[in-house]
């Protein structure tokens, strides 16, 4: 019914196995619940991409309370324009793209296993599906940053 | 067989990982160059108050926070699972509540404009 938890001891309740006198003594792999992805590189990365999304949402509800204080008024959002030049506000946005660039690119390297392309009988191979996501991407920003005035 | 919700908070993650994998760097760098002193002219007062004044503008900010915030609570909720912490049906009424309460004040904030 239940198999034994990664993790935890065999209960040692209930009737001993009947057998030849010898108690069955299965291998349980222990495997920790909170550090389990230290193990392999391949784990770290993986959780370095799910990690993205603390930095994803914090600076959406950054730029939810810069609406909040745009909607009072010049004073308001100025105010709080100016406390991001403290040495955390830019430590903090630094991180915030930093992760966002992960957050990017391991996301467009995965679209070919997310969206395969078939023409025929023939899948279009990765590199041109994951090419036009980068491409995008970097007409978006160019676009984003002329608009923004900074160039 | 019973429904499931799963597809509606997926089909938000991915809409939400999307947009932020093309736009959250370029954001993000527009914040830490206001941040280092050097605002730029969108995030200046009067031209943010303008942009959010235009209903595409409204619907552009209101996208890119909501969608963030939707991204962020599904993939927060994978990932506490895999740190260890194992009350998922608390983990996700709590991520999905922020996320609804996050994109349900922009929307109000926005509409005041």
């Amino acid at each position: 019914m239940t198999s034994p938890t990664p993790g935890t001891a065999r209960p040692s309740s209930g009737s001993p196995p009947s057998g030849q006198g010898r108690g069955r003594k299965p291998f349980v792999r222990t495997v920790s619940k909170t550090g389990w992805w230290l193990k392999h590189p391949r784990y770290m990365r993986y959780m370095s991409r799910e990690v993205t999304c603390i930095f994803i949402g914090a600076f959406a509800l950054l730029m939810l309370c810069a609406v909040e204080r745009l909607s009072k008024g010049q004073a308001a959002y100025e105010s709080f324009m100016a406390t991001l030049q403290q040495p955390l506000g830019v430590v903090g946005l630094l991180l915030v793209l930093a992760f966002a660039l992960h957050n990017a690119t391991s996301w467009f390297n995965v679209t070919p296993k997310a969206l395969p392309v078939q023409i025929g009988e023939a899948f279009l191979a990765g590199k041109y599906i994951v090419g036009a996501h980068y491409a995008v991407w970097i007409v978006a920003t160019l676009v984003v940053v002329f608009f923004a005035g900074v160039l | 067989m019973a429904k499931s919700n799963k597809p509606i908070f997926w089909s938000l993650f991915a809409a939400g990982g999307t947009l932020a994998a093309f736009l959250a760097p370029v954001l993000a760098l527009l914040f830490l160059l206001a941040a280092l002193g050097h605002t730029p002219t969108l995030l200046s007062y009067a031209h943010l108050h303008a942009f959010a004044a235009n209903w595409l503008g409204k619907a552009f900010l209101f996208g890119v926070i909501a969608l963030f915030l939707w991204h962020a609570a599904h993939r927060l909720r994978v990932t506490l699972h895999d740190f260890g912490l194992r009350q998922d049906a608390i983990v996700a009424v709590v991520v999905y509540l922020v996320a609804a309460f996050g994109s349900g004040l922009s929307a109000l904030y926005l509409l005041r404009m």
